[in-house]
């Protein structure tokens, strides 16, 4: 067992050799552009590009006619919203998402409103995930888009993506989903799923970092998004730029893994998360953020109350893991996502999130809830608010000096 | 963010945590900061006839930057008179930890605790609290 431990697999994950392998020949020998039509530099990177976006489609169900090269998932959430929102306005100018989303997609719906768009942003319910009905109460003629994230990225809860495309396709809009948590981990089929525009990158899913793709529908309807990017006409005309040859290729391969593998791995790191869970809920006061049911099979973020999350993970310094606390003058805010299920400041304060990955080892889990149990019990040992809360003093009956 | 060598000795092996009996007249306590903010300081000093610390204990929760200022804090603040300790400035505690500037503010909770200690025991005895005109940094 190597330390530190890598539990953050919703940040980034490492590459698989086999990922790596794949894409070794095209930085060298096979490093023609696959836009050089005419001698076969061109044609090799071609038929690579032409793999991989066969891959990419496979594992979400679309044609590889319908997948756009890109940089990674903000800019293929970039394209979508803003290219949408281009693409339609004459029809409407409303665009509906969600408070939990990836800042990808709050800045870029963000960015729509000062071009005169119109955003809903939807609040969640207590344990994360829309209220359908809710959703449809703000749809109106003039809604040309919903873009609600297929699994969050601090919560892992996974939204009833089918039910609310046939919310937006009932009343004329179309449907766009930042499935980046979500692809290679659950299966996501689009035309199952009545998704028109997703959103996934590669280094989420044991690729390269660099590059991503936009689905982008081709039939029922034929969706088309204003090119972010001006060039070459490259990816159909809707992301100009000589393509990402060897980082594409690494996204294909990454795809095939995952489609082949998702099913076992998914059941193993739900397993595995389980006990993680079980083990650390033990303890006093932690409670487990977001619904447990509808929820992507690697992620558990737990608060671990009158404890600092960055305070913890220091403690905790052989884990890699994430924390909803930002304690900096810059920001003293806790995570907006924890904070939307109507968390308070102090528990979001108090939360971490463990992200297992395909190397996670159950020795590997093991060793982190020890290491995590020791480390709530030194920091409580610590925290005058845990002294509080066991003299039994409320301590909302305080009058802190906030500053 | 990489912390300094000081701050990870001070958040391993912290001084002086406990606590005092806050019900004692020779007992001063000062308690700043907000649990939504995400940093609590409890910082209490014992002081005897002479106005002299003999001993402090702290609670923090907090970062580790915070953690490190107020195990700091209790080691300066033994054998200091209450008027040694009132001089006590955050940026000593930022030179002493090597504090990047986000950090800064757990200095000044620091300070903030001590003077509130002090404070409260000043109050407790029968003196008049001293108002800080200090602009911090």
């Amino acid at each position: 067992m190597n330390i530190p431990i890598y539990l953050d697999n919703n940040a980034t994950t490492p590459m698989d050799p086999r990922v790596l392998e794949a894409m070794l020949p095209y930085f060298n020998e096979k490093f023609g552009n696959a836009a050089s039509r005419n001698h076969a530099f061109g044609w090799v990177a071609e038929e690579g590009v032409d793999y991989a976006r066969e891959q990419v489609a496979k594992l979400i169900g679309a044609s590889d006619k319908e997948i756009i090269f890109t940089s990674g998932a903000t800019e293929s959430d970039n394209l979508a919203i803003k290219g949408v929102f281009e693409m339609y306005k004459d029809k409407g100018n409303h665009i509906i998402t969600t408070v939990t989303e990836h800042k990808a997609v709050l800045d870029a719906c963000k960015h729509v409103e000062k071009l005169g768009g119109k955003v809903t942003y939807l609040p969640v319910k207590e344990d994360g995930l829309i209220d359908l009905a809710e959703l449809e109460s703000h749809m109106t003629p003039e809604t040309i888009l919903v873009s609600i994230m297929y699994g969050n990225n601090e919560i892992g809860v996974i939204q009833p993506v089918k039910e609310i495309a046939a919310i937006a396709h009932k009343h004329g809009a179309l449907f766009m989903t930042d499935a980046t948590q979500a692809v290679g981990k659950i299966p996501v089929d689009v035309n199952a799923d009545g998704i028109d525009l997703l959103a996934l990158s590669a280094h989420k899913i044991y690729g390269p970092k660099g590059v991503g793709a936009l689905y982008v529908r081709r039939k029922g309807p034929r969706v088309k998004v204003t090119a972010q990017m001006d060039g070459g006409g490259h990816e159909r005309g809707m992301r100009s730029g000589t393509l990402n040859v060897p980082g594409i290729v690494g996204l294909g391969k990454a795809c095939e893994l995952c489609g082949l593998e998702m099913e076992s791995e998914a059941k193993r790191l739900s397993a595995l998360r389980d006990k993680l869970q079980k083990e650390l809920t033990v303890l006093e006061e932690s409670y487990v953020n977001g619904n447990e049911e509808h929820r992507l099979p690697h992620v558990a973020n737990i608060s671990f109350k009158y404890v600092e999350g960055e305070g913890l993970m220091m403690a905790m310094k052989d884990l890699a893991v994430s924390s909803g606390s930002a304690c900096t003058s810059a920001s003293l805010e806790p995570s907006y996502v924890l904070k939307s299920l109507g968390l308070s400041d102090d528990l979001a304060h108090s939360s971490i999130r463990f992200g297992l990955g395909r190397f996670t080892t159950e020795e590997e889990v093991d060793y982190a809830i020890e290491v995590t149990k020791k480390a709530v019990t030194h920091l409580r040992e610590l925290s005058p608010l845990w002294e509080m809360f066991k003299e039994g003093i409320d301590l909302n009956s305080i009058e802190w000096a906030e500053h | 963010m990489a912390y300094s060598d000081k701050v990870i000795d001070h958040y391993t092996n912290p001084r002086n945590v406990g606590t005092l009996d806050k019900s004692s007249h020779k007992v001063g306590t000062g308690l700043v900061g907000a649990p939504e903010c995400g940093d609590v300081m409890r910082l209490q000093i014992q002081v005897d006839d002479n106005n002299v610390i003999t001993d402090a204990k702290f609670k923090t929760f907090g970062c580790g930057s915070a953690i490190a200022s107020s195990s700091l804090a209790t080691e300066w603040l033994k054998g200091k008179s209450i008027d040694d300790a009132m001089k006590i400035d955050n940026m000593d505690i930022v030179e002493e930890l090597a504090l990047p500037p986000v950090k800064i503010h757990c200095s000044v909770l620091a300070e903030d605790a001590i003077k509130a200690a002090i404070n409260d025991f000043r109050v407790k005895n029968g003196l008049a609290p001293i108002e800080s005109e200090k602009v911090h940094h």
